[in-house]
């Protein structure tokens, strides 16, 4: 029987490493800005067909909040599922929420939001997707939560839920605001 | 004579069909040479959509953005290591296939060597004791199998 346990613990031990591998999701990439500066930018911003505010957008005008950058498309079918829990950011209207509209054009972008609500204090443009990658984006929807003084503090890539919101967002948001 | 004749015919026919000649192929761009650069460092680098392709190959939108602001870092002088960190500094050390040797990617880079030296000892350990269990019979051992064969005959 004893020949047999150290054969049985090494596989076990191996179906556990490779079974925790298996449970994570390969398209989450740890970001490498975390804890650095937000990339700089100057955008146009994606007028709202009632109020029209043209002008441009740069994270510098955030400074001194903690804010939400949140990377979407009207060709993006997962900001689809994302919507219902920004909306829900905005109908508590506490956390800044931005809106980086990434590789879209006008009409769509704002017909998207017309007919789906528009969550966000203001969108900027980012039509041909340099900001996007000067922000490491590779899977729409994008999430970054940025603070005070315009560090990156957390990423999400792809949707997020409501426990992600309420487990992890809500709670750093606070936390940064001490 | 029928299959030369129909080999004929086909030989004529391809000969006369305007599409079917080779061609010279296409530049990529106006710039060979920037071109031949980018596809030197972009084979080096994975497409972060389909992570199973390189940066070189694949056909998603990102890598599309992502040639084209190589091609514009290349015209702008930039050395390859420059424009891997341009990369890196974005979207970590995934993008590249030969991630760096740092304390984060010991385990990657050490891993399978570990395991082959582990395997090794394992099996050298085994044979060893597998040469004991055969080690030749004592006296006493052989005259046991002695009485015990011959009691069998």
């Amino acid at each position: 029987v004893k020949r047999f346990l150290i054969p049985l613990a090494l596989f076990l031990g191996l179906a556990i490493f490779l079974g925790a591998g298996l449970n994570r999701d390969p398209r989450a990439l740890p970001s490498p800005l975390i804890g650095r500066e937000a990339p700089g930018f100057n955008l146009p911003r994606l007028a709202s067909a009632d109020a029209a505010k043209p002008g441009v957008f740069s994270p510098a005008d955030m400074r001194g909040q903690v804010w939400l950058l949140n990377v979407w498309a009207s060709w993006c079918v997962s900001c689809r599922q994302e919507h219902p829990v920004l909306l829900d950011i905005a109908r508590r209207s506490d956390i800044p929420l931005v809106g980086l509209d990434y590789k879209d054009t006008g009409p769509e972008a704002r017909a998207w939001l017309a007919e789906h609500g528009d969550p966000y204090l203001l969108s900027a443009v980012d039509a041909d997707g340099k900001v996007g990658i000067d922000y490491g984006v590779y899977g729409v929807p994008e999430t970054y939560v940025i603070d005070k003084a315009g560090k990156i503090r957390f990423k999400q890539i792809g949707p997020i839920s409501q426990e992600i919101l309420d487990g992890t967002i809500v709670p750093l948001v606070k936390e940064l605001r001490k | 004579m029928r299959r030369w004749l129909a080999l004929l015919v086909l030989a004529l026919a391809t000969l006369g069909a305007p599409g079917v000649h080779a061609r010279e192929a296409q530049p990529l761009a106006d710039d060979e040479a920037v071109e031949q650069r980018l596809i030197g460092i972009a084979e080096e680098l994975r497409c972060l959509v389909c992570q199973n392709e390189s940066l070189a190959g694949s056909p998603a939108d990102l890598a599309k953005d992502l040639r084209r602001e190589i091609r514009t870092l290349i015209r702008e002088g930039k050395t390859d290591p420059e424009i891997m960190e341009y990369l890196v500094s974005r979207y970590g050390d995934f993008v590249r296939y030969r991630p760096p040797l740092k304390p984060t990617t010991w385990l990657l880079w050490a891993g399978p060597f570990v395991a082959l030296l582990a395997g090794v000892a394992a099996l050298m350990a085994y044979l060893r004791r597998r040469r004991v269990a055969a080690a030749p019979l004592t006296d006493e051992e052989r005259s046991k199998a002695v009485a015990i064969l011959g009691e069998g005959r």
